[in-house]
């Protein structure tokens, strides 16, 4: 029996959901037609139930008896003046609801449901035709990735049908080339013609075709998101051959410095470093801007999910504490008629991203409190979601070992249709048919099962129960067991996998990337005992095969052989293949920007610049104090009113040690000069740890490259300058990298037209602070103090947001000297040891005029700046007003001191500047080298136009 | 002998080790259990005199905020609950656990049979889960009788502790209900601006009907509240603490409720 609840508000409560919907609605345009929005709840059950049980599942469960109210048997509320739109999830999505209420209901003691749907109606009032109700419901209410529309009544619980062995196999044997390309393409395994051949050669010397397994395992194991083919093969490059360009540079740094306290590098799930006598930390960085561009919550969701699971999944398992996310959009105000096929609205997929991370990070338990936004016109199709997570572990958990005959456990969340293809799709195009090709890719998390299953694995490690983990990622299980086995083998029965719901091939179990999975090797002497600690806990743990000394990969489902393998041909098989990089530096107009008597729009403009406007809207939403150890937050002053250059968390309550994070990021200059992007945005994220008081001789450093499709030669030639950068930056800053990864292929494709992502490296900043209560934070202390400018002013505006906002680009890159640098920053952690520095922020987007307002805000209080106090060396020249107030030139800091002469002692050896000092008042002004007035404003006008953009979203 | 807290966990709970690292701070002996070894009954609430629901999103908070684990609690260990308040003990229950003290009908319980539903914390007024700091202080004497409270006592002026949820806002079922809070000094703590005075958006974070931030039942002795004294216990958690050098031994607003209910429990021990 199919019952249908329809759950809303009662008359006089207020509609939030409702309300969010028409906000939206309005600001699609339809300000004068919308009147009224109401969010309707519905709940399909079906079961052997009677009318009285639904009435008590609704009065006791469904609705909250204060607030709302149900019908049971028909509208919950008079739809006549409405337009109705309901939204429902595809066949094969997770519903998150389903499971929690199931077991609420059989806590009701009705024991006979079996099955729970959800859908959500909205009742749209307004002189609103219905082409624009099409056009709302697709703009705003639903995304037909995972969704679909239902005419309201017309629902019934789809069954999918059972599924019925047959093995399949793909004819390789004796094909042409032209049909090997169909194959790869039909297929979606994004394997290159080299690499089928290798395939069809392998299975020649066997004798006999491949299954649709084999050929998925390898086509997964070979994929750009797991091989890293571009970064590891071999690249031909100004006339030499490069042979791995990630041993080359990046982690020939790690390898050259040689540093004590990095535990385990480039080989786990995350890095590991020490964090104190008993514990080590780990951090690791992912991307998921594919599935973010199509279905942008649940894209970011498992994005912010899947990267938790990498600290859990390294060592013995590590307990995730801390999030971070930096994310990459299309312009908020892009006209939607410019859109290109099929993209989803930059505002959109902000909104979504956001949304997905905080659901999922909140929910976990997890801080989340670092990051960083940037906007550019170029992500319109392809934005970029980057999620990173810290861990902390007992340092004798860092290790893992898989030993022959141990069991494969899979644990948490059951498997099911989503996510099929994840990995090959992450390492292709995007294109406008991407959408109808790959929805299946696309996944929804379910955090309350990762959140489970961590709680419970921290259990099982502390027990002993087992001695080896990793996540299921992308590739899934296939990936999963595929990379634990390497060096043994495996055996796997697939039919023993549990199951969402009937109907899956065999194949689409070992590849499926169902969220919220982890697979363990467990000693079969502790299988009951871990089995039955799970339980306890609400978590299935299931045997479903054995890592075996075989060299073999094999895979049965009811005792068919349907994958023989060979782990060597799986893991080193692929043909290596040579790409050519070629790298010539572009020429923007140089813009002639004359003498302006007055700065103060420029600067107020600035402020309200995208990239450097308040980002407060997104933090707030994400819980940042959670599990208490929040030292510096990521908004700070008063009433938290300015942004923060690190976070600081402690994660030992009652120990004085920190863990510091910060990271650079611009989407700007790597347009002009991949090399001295990357230097730039190394510099950053070590700036903004010394800021709070870190050194950076304790800090390690992450790398995210997200590039273009670099098969083309010019996209790979900036790919490996950026590189190159990493290496020569780093190593002289003494900061080894411990984990990357590398996200290809980033463009959007309509027919023959490419959009491709600006070159962007993220850098990840992690370091070890011993004593929190040493930290600094960026906000104006105390009127009458110093303001100090420490670093040098060049004429570096290429790729500024001053440019920016002039609609230039230029040429002139900030540039690193990062043997000067080192210094630097070194002396000026010194100083705040000392306890010298009251405030200390880092000048980057909009230069030293930025970082100064955001100082001055932030803490309430106003400044006077006099340029005049400046005293260029030999061989600098007289640098004009908007140069030195907006230049972004690396490796400066400004800095609030009340101990003048103790400072300045102690920064000798140092470029610094008294550049001004803190008024008692809220005026803030700056005066040039003759003591003209030049900027003339208020800190209240400064931070209303910094706040400006992101306030009524 | 140390009073005994049992914290209770289940699936989604996420702010229970910070919750007993509070307790254990003010003097208490902490457990945490999860809510399943309390229904097979391997554990025992009897034997605690202090029971804490520690924020979280409990089962997802899918269908709404803690209403699945207030329904276990009534369902499955109504009876248990019941003898533990009629036995003089304490419950507290921060963010997600008030949230489910009042689902469960345990808060505030006018009609004194622990069952019937007389409020709700339900969406924001802005709908989006929000994370900020917020000022706090016991409603004004004209407002509102002198709160019973007995987590509470000794708090004077305004304290500051951070909000971080999406379903905060406090719904008394009718005016009676409002009524009987203000008229018994039920009202524990109200939302306030900087100097003390009412306010709107964002100093009420969330709409709550009078600033309602936290409410206790008659005996005084069962307390809940949306925001998190446990992420306020010392001075390194304040966000201004780099702005006012105070002596990093002085314990922050948060500890004072944990000291209350710890204090009381060393009576209910000997």
């Amino acid at each position: 029996m199919l019952w249908r609840i329809e759950v809303g508000e009662k008359n006089g409560f207020y509609d939030a959901i409702g309300q969010g919907v028409k906000k939206d609605i309005i600001d699609l345009g339809f300000k004068d037609k919308i009147k009224s929005v109401h969010a309707v709840q519905v709940y399909i059950l079906e079961g052997d139930i009677s009318e009285n049980d639904v009435v008590n599942i609704c009065e006791n469960l469904l609705i909250d008896p204060i607030t709302q109210k149900y019908d049971h048997k028909s509208n919950v509320f008079d739809e006549k003046k409405y337009k109705v739109v309901e939204v429902t999830y595809n066949p094969g999505v997770m519903d998150p609801v389903e499971e929690s209420a199931k077991k609420a209901i059989y806590d009701l003691g009705i024991k006979k449901v079996r099955r729970v749907k959800t859908a959500r109606k909205y009742l749209i009032e307004g002189k609103l035709s219905y082409r624009d109700i099409h056009s709302i419901a697709e703009k705003i209410l639903y995304n037909k990735v995972i969704q679909h529309t239902v005419k309201p009544g017309s629902q019934v619980l789809q069954n999918v049908p059972p599924y019925k062995f047959s093995l399949r196999q793909v004819k390789m044997l004796g094909t042409t080339d032209v049909k090997l390309k169909k194959i790869s393409k039909d297929g979606q395994l994004f394997l290159n013609l080299e690499e089928m051949r290798s395939i069809k050669n392998y299975f020649k010397k066997l004798g006999r075709n491949p299954t649709d397994c084999e050929l998925e395992t390898i086509a997964q194991t070979w994929s750009e998101h797991c091989k890293h083919k571009t970064f590891r093969g071999l690249i031909e490059f100004e006339g030499k051959i490069i042979k791995n360009l990630l041993k080359s540079t990046i982690m020939k740094v790690t390898k050259e410095l040689n540093k004590p306290w990095c535990i385990s590098v480039f080989k786990d799930n995350a890095g590991i470093i020490r964090f104190d006598e008993k514990n080590n930390i780990c951090f690791k960085v992912e991307t998921h801007n594919h599935p973010s561009a199509l279905e942008p919550y649940g894209g970011a969701g498992t994005g912010i999910g899947g990267v938790i699971r990498d600290p859990m999944g390294t060592g013995l398992g590590a307990k995730p504490i801390i999030n971070t996310d930096v994310f990459c959009f299309g312009l908020p105000e892009q006209p939607y008629n410019k859109l290109p096929k099929n993209a989803l609205h930059p505002k959109r997929i902000m909104k979504g991203v956001v949304a997905g991370v905080r659901d999922y990070g909140n929910r976990m338990g997890i801080p989340t409190s670092n990051g960083a936004v940037c906007f550019d016109e170029n992500f319109v199709g392809n934005p970029l979601v980057f999620c990173g997570n810290v861990g902390i572990m007992p340092k004798n958990k860092s290790f893992k070992k898989v030993n022959s005959g141990d069991f494969i456990v899979v644990v948490g969340g059951r498997t099911g249709r989503d996510g099929i293809h994840g990995a090959t799709f992450s390492s292709g195009e995007l294109t406008h048919e991407t959408h109808e090709e790959l929805g299946s890719a696309v996944q929804i998390g379910n955090p309350i099962q990762e959140k489970k299953m961590a709680d419970t694995l921290l259990q099982a490690r502390d027990k002993n129960l087992y001695s080896a983990l990793t996540d299921c990622g992308a590739g899934g299980l296939s990936s999963a067991v595929g990379e634990m086995a390497e060096e043994l083998g495996a055996e796997v029965h697939l039919e023993k996998v549990p199951l969402k719901y009937k109907g899956l091939r065999y194949d689409e179990i070992w590849i499926s990337e169902a969220q919220e999975r982890m697979v363990l090797s467990v000693d079969p002497k502790k299988t009951d005992d871990l089995i039955e600690l799970f339980e306890r806990e609400n978590v299935e743990a299931t045997v479903i095969g054995k890592f075996l000394d075989s060299g073999k990969l094999k895979l049965f489902y009811e005792g068919n052989i349907v994958c023989n393998i060979d782990m060597k041909f799986l893991h080193n098989g692929d043909p290596e293949v040579t790409r050519k990089a070629v790298w010539k530096k572009l020429k923007f107009p140089e813009p002639k920007i004359g003498f302006s008597k007055d700065l103060t729009a420029d600067l107020t403009g600035l402020m309200a610049n995208l990239n450097i406007a308040s980002k407060e809207w997104i933090i707030r939403q994400y819980d940042h104090e959670v599990q208490g150890g929040s030292v510096l937050k990521p908004l700070q002053g008063v009433n938290g009113g300015g942004p923060g250059d690190a976070c600081i968390t402690r994660p030992i309550m009652n120990s004085k040690k920190g863990v510091v994070l910060g990271c650079g990021i611009n989407t700007d200059y790597g347009k002009i000069d991949p090399y001295w992007m990357a230097a730039s945005v190394i510099d950053e994220a070590l700036r903004q740890i010394v800021s709070v008081g870190a050194d950076i001789s304790k800090a390690a450093i992450l790398d995210n490259f997200c590039w273009g499709n670099t098969n083309k030669p010019d996209r790979l030639g900036s790919l490996v300058m950026a590189s190159q950068a990493c290496y020569d930056i780093a190593k002289i800053y003494g900061v080894p990298f411990i984990s990357g990864k590398d996200s290809l292929n980033n463009e959007y494709s309509v027919g023959k037209k490419t959009i491709s992502i600006p070159p962007t490296l993220l850098i990840s900043c992690i370091a070890v602070m011993d004593d929190i209560t040493r930290a600094v934070s960026m906000d104006a202390k105390k009127c009458g103090n110093g303001i100090y400018l420490v670093g040098l002013t060049q004429d570096e505006l290429g790729g500024s947001q001053y440019y920016k906002m002039k609609g230039y680009v230029g040429n002139n890159t900030p540039k690193v000297d990062a043997k000067y640098g080192k210094i630097l920053m070194k002396t000026l952690t010194g100083a705040i040891n000392k306890k010298l520095v009251r405030s200390c922020h880092d000048c980057s987007e909009g230069g030293m005029a930025v970082a100064l307002a955001e100082m001055a805000f932030a803490g309430g209080l106003g400044m006077s700046i006099h340029l005049g106090s400046y005293q260029p060396t030999k061989k600098q020249m007289l640098l004009k007003n908007h140069i030195m107030l907006f230049s972004e030139s690396n490796t400066r800091f400004v800095v609030e001191v009340e101990d003048e002469n103790n400072f300045e002692h102690a920064m000798t050896g140092v470029p610094i500047w008294k550049v001004g000092y803190i008024r008692n008042d809220k005026a803030f002004k700056i005066f040039d080298h003759e003591e003209r007035l030049i900027v003339d404003t208020t800190i209240e006008a400064l931070k209303t136009a910094w706040q400006s953009p992101f306030k009524n979203l | 002998m140390k009073p005994r807290v049992i914290v209770i966990r289940t699936a989604g709970t996420n702010c229970d080790k910070e919750t007993a690292f509070a307790f254990r701070a003010a003097g208490a002996d902490t457990e945490l259990v999860h809510i399943n070894e309390l229904v097979r009954g391997e554990k025992d609430i009897s034997h605690y005199q202090i029971l804490a629901i520690p924020g979280g999103f409990t089962y997802g908070d899918d269908i709404a905020s803690g209403k699945i684990l207030a329904n276990e609690l009534r369902y499955n260990m109504w009876d248990r609950l019941q003898k533990f308040i009629k036995d003089g003990k304490l419950i507290i229950g921060i963010c997600n656990g008030f949230q489910i003290l009042v689902k469960a009908g345990l808060l505030p319980n006018l009609s004194g049979d622990f069952k019937t539903i007389e409020a709700t914390l339900t969406l924001n007024d802005s709908n989006k889960f929000e994370d900020r700091w917020v000022y706090l202080k016991r409603p004004a004497k004209k407002m509102s009788a002198n709160s019973r409270c007995v987590w509470i006592r000794g708090i004077e002026g305004v304290i500051q502790l951070p909000v971080a949820h999406g379903e905060g806002k406090f719904i008394p079922r009718d005016k009676k209900v409002l009524d009987c809070l203000k008229r018994n000094g039920l009202i524990a703590l109200e939302y306030v601006d900087e100097s003390g005075k009412r306010s709107g958006y964002p100093h009420n974070p969330n709409g709550s009907t009078e600033n309602i931030a936290g409410i206790c039942d008659n005996t005084g002795r069962i307390f809940g509240l949306m925001p998190h004294p446990e992420r306020h216990i010392n001075i390194y958690q304040n966000p201004a603490w780099t702005r006012n050098c105070k002596d990093p031994g002085v314990k922050a607003d948060g500890f004072a409720i944990f000291a209350n209910g710890v204090n009381f429990a060393k009576k209910i021990c000997n």
